[in-house]
């Protein structure tokens, strides 16, 4: 990846009716990097994008495109184009008009327009749609349309607002293939807004976590769910045991009671700290070699493992394991000292709301 | 079972049109193309061409065409502008403009004849200001004036009910694909209220057309519309037939126009008349 900053946040602030939705944002994207924006609902990912696409202007702050102030140029001035989160396409003209919409603006001539209308439509699976309403298609349908429309003005940039959001599963593991095929095709940069979090770790290069307009970690798919820097970014990505413990001293974590060896230092003595582990990371083992014992009280099969729940220590784990234990026996659990991933308590009272996670919505 | 419900209901809507549509519609009909001694005859019809109501049709025609001009032309940029307040009480702003509808019509008429009258409010205050008065009272002009004051709201509504329902991510769309405001707006916003423009368009000219309160008012018998003389027919002469027969001309007309509007509207998703 080359390593050159095209858009630059700086300190970008929003304001609504006084309430701030995005505070002292700071974040620049790469050439050709696939970011996406990933948080709960209302915390602030279309606004951030509207601020990128021109549709808003923020209260503080500067928007920088290759180095460039753009802060005030207005949409039809950037070098970038959008999906809308709901399609938006203009349904007194045909699927071809609505393609050829930014090519005629250009004025392209009318064989090359032509020629991309078929390119794009091949490329979002509707060849032959070209004389078709918007209205007589289908929600997933449209949504493609909307892609075609922008990637065939070869913008630096596509922003695209939870385009895939009302696709059945199979179509939007699809269009995720299509979209990265499309990124390393034609070199364009994405920004990307999704609240699904399976979503944003297949397809990104970086993801930056938002809640309540604030940035919680960004980082690439394996940092963020390896490493989360904290109980919100830990909870909100992929399922996890999240737990009050103290640090005993480096490398020794006591949770509920019991010391588990760990692998991070310099948190001090005696520090209280949050403690995340994974429920793939549980071992499940006899009693008598637990660290911690306790039984389980509840089985769930879901395919590719076994979803238990194991009351232990006063707390109820989350356990993700091949291995079946049935409901009311005695187990023992343990966690590899590198599977413990420990975290700072958060230090505000607003980052505290703001880490109290995805329940919100 | 289903069918049967749906006709009981539709039974009260049947009568109404059978009384207030149908049967009015029939007797014009009848007057219109029967003589007073009651044998049938196109004489009421004819009575078009004489030449005194040619030149009160075809004024008519020009002066509801000219007002509803002016109505679309005042109105449009006003829908606009309501549609852009990001007030929450611009439906409040929306009622104020159609609130004049609230009082009768022909109150509204004298007002504007006492505001336009040759010693009228008008002219005081242009005299007070030392300004050479305004005479155009009895004139197309003043009816003019009047059908576009009394007919605005019938324009206003309409534009203002399409274009707050086109979504603001269509128009940002369209300079996100790099459109100017100009081009957004021929390309993209004007066509999407077209059926704001053309249900508009109807509701003032039509009106316009066969209204005989505004020209009598501020026309004062020295301009004839077609209205015009069709009520003279009616309530000088007395002759219900020759009155109907002309009502029969002017339903023609109308529906003409109507026609041609509705041509340009592609059909696609008309709120429209048609
Ligand atoms: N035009 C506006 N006026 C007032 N408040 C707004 C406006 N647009 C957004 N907000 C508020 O800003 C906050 C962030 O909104 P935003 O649309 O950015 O959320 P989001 O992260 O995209 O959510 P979602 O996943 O539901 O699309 C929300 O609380 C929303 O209510
Ligand atoms: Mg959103």
């Amino acid at each position: 990846m080359i390593d050159n900053k095209l858009i630059e946040l700086v300190g970008i602030t929003k304001r609504y009716n006084g309430s701030t939705v995005i505070d002292d944002l700071n974040l620049y994207i790469r050439e050709n990097e696939f970011l996406t924006l990933l948080g709960p609902s209302g915390c602030g990912k279309t606004t951030t994008l509207r601020i990128i696409g021109g549709f808003e202007s923020p209260d503080e702050g500067k928007v920088l495109f290759g180095g460039k102030d753009i802060t005030k140029l207005p949409p039809n001035e950037r070098q970038l184009n959008t999906v809308f989160q709901k399609y938006a396409l203009f349904t007194h003209m045909t699927i071809a008009e609505n393609i050829a919409f930014g090519l005629k603006i250009k004025k392209k001539s009318k064989q090359y327009i032509k020629d991309k209308i078929k390119y794009a439509l091949k490329l979002v699976n509707l060849d032959g749609y070209e004389n078709r309403m918007p209205d007589s298609l289908s929600g997933g349908q449209q949504q493609r349309i909307a892609i075609a429309r922008a990637i065939v003005n070869e913008p630096k940039v596509l922003l695209l607002d939870e385009p895939l959001g009302a696709l059945d599963l199979k179509l939007r593991q699809d269009m995720q293939y299509e979209l990265i095929r499309l990124k390393n095709e034609l070199g364009i940069t994405f920004v990307y807004v999704t609240h699904d979090q399976e979503e944003a770790l297949t397809m990104s290069d970086t993801i930056m976590v938002m809640n309540q307009g604030y940035i919680q970690q960004i980082g690439s798919p394996e940092d963020i769910y390896n490493e989360p820097e904290n109980a919100f970014v830990a909870d909100f990505i992929g399922e996890s045991n999240i737990l009050s413990a103290t640090m005993v001293k480096d490398r020794l974590v006591n949770i509920l009671g019991v010391n588990f060896t760990c692998v991070d230092e310099g948190f001090g003595q005696n520090t209280p700290v949050d403690v995340v582990i994974r429920p793939e990371d549980i071992d499940l083992v006899d009693p008598e070699d637990g660290v911690l014992t306790g039984h389980v009280t509840s089985l769930i099969f879901k395919g590719v493992h076994y979803e238990m729940e194991v009351m232990a220590g006063g707390f109820e784990w989350l356990v993700h394991s091949t291995d079946m234990a049935p409901v009311g026996s005695k187990v023992g659990i343990r966690v590899d000292p590198f599977d413990i991933q420990i975290m700072h308590k958060p230090e505000s009272e607003d980052e505290a709301v703001s880490a109290k996670g995805p329940e919100a919505w | 079972m289903k069918r049967k419900s749906t006709f009981l209901l539709s039974t009260p809507y049947g009568l109404w049109m059978l009384g207030f549509t149908i049967i009015p519609l029939v007797m014009i009909l009848y007057y219109g193309l029967t003589g007073r001694n009651g044998g049938f005859t196109l004489e009421n019809i004819r009575l078009i061409a004489t030449e005194e109501n040619l030149k009160a049709l075809w004024l008519s025609i020009r002066l509801s065409l000219l007002s509803t001009l002016l109505c679309l032309l005042v109105a449009y940029p006003l829908a606009m502008i309501l549609r852009n307040t990001k007030f929450k009480n611009s439906r409040f702003m929306v009622m104020l403009f159609i609130m004049p509808m609230w009082m009768n019509s022909l109150l509204r008429i004298i007002a504007w004849q006492n505001i336009l009258e040759r010693r009228g409010v008008l002219n005081t205050l242009l005299e007070l200001l030392h300004l050479p008065a305004l005479n155009i009272i009895n004139s197309p002009a003043a009816i003019v004036l009047g059908m576009v004051y009394d007919f605005l709201p019938f324009m206003v509504l309409p534009l203002y009910n399409t274009l707050v329902k086109i979504d603001e991510n269509v128009i940002n769309a369209a300079h996100d694909l790099g459109a100017n405001n100009f081009y957004t707006f021929t390309k993209i916003i004007f066509p999407l209220s077209m059926p704001g423009v053309i249900s508009g368009i109807t509701m003032v000219f039509v009106p316009s057309l066969t209204t005989f309160v505004i020209s009598d008012i501020l026309g004062g018998s020295k301009v004839l519309l077609i209205g015009n003389i069709i009520e003279q027919q009616f309530q000088k002469l007395n002759n219900w037939h020759s009155g109907s027969g002309l009502s029969l001309v002017l339903m023609v007309f109308v529906l003409i126009s109507m026609a041609l509007v509705g041509k340009y509207d592609k059909g696609e998703g008309s709120a429209g008349v048609w």
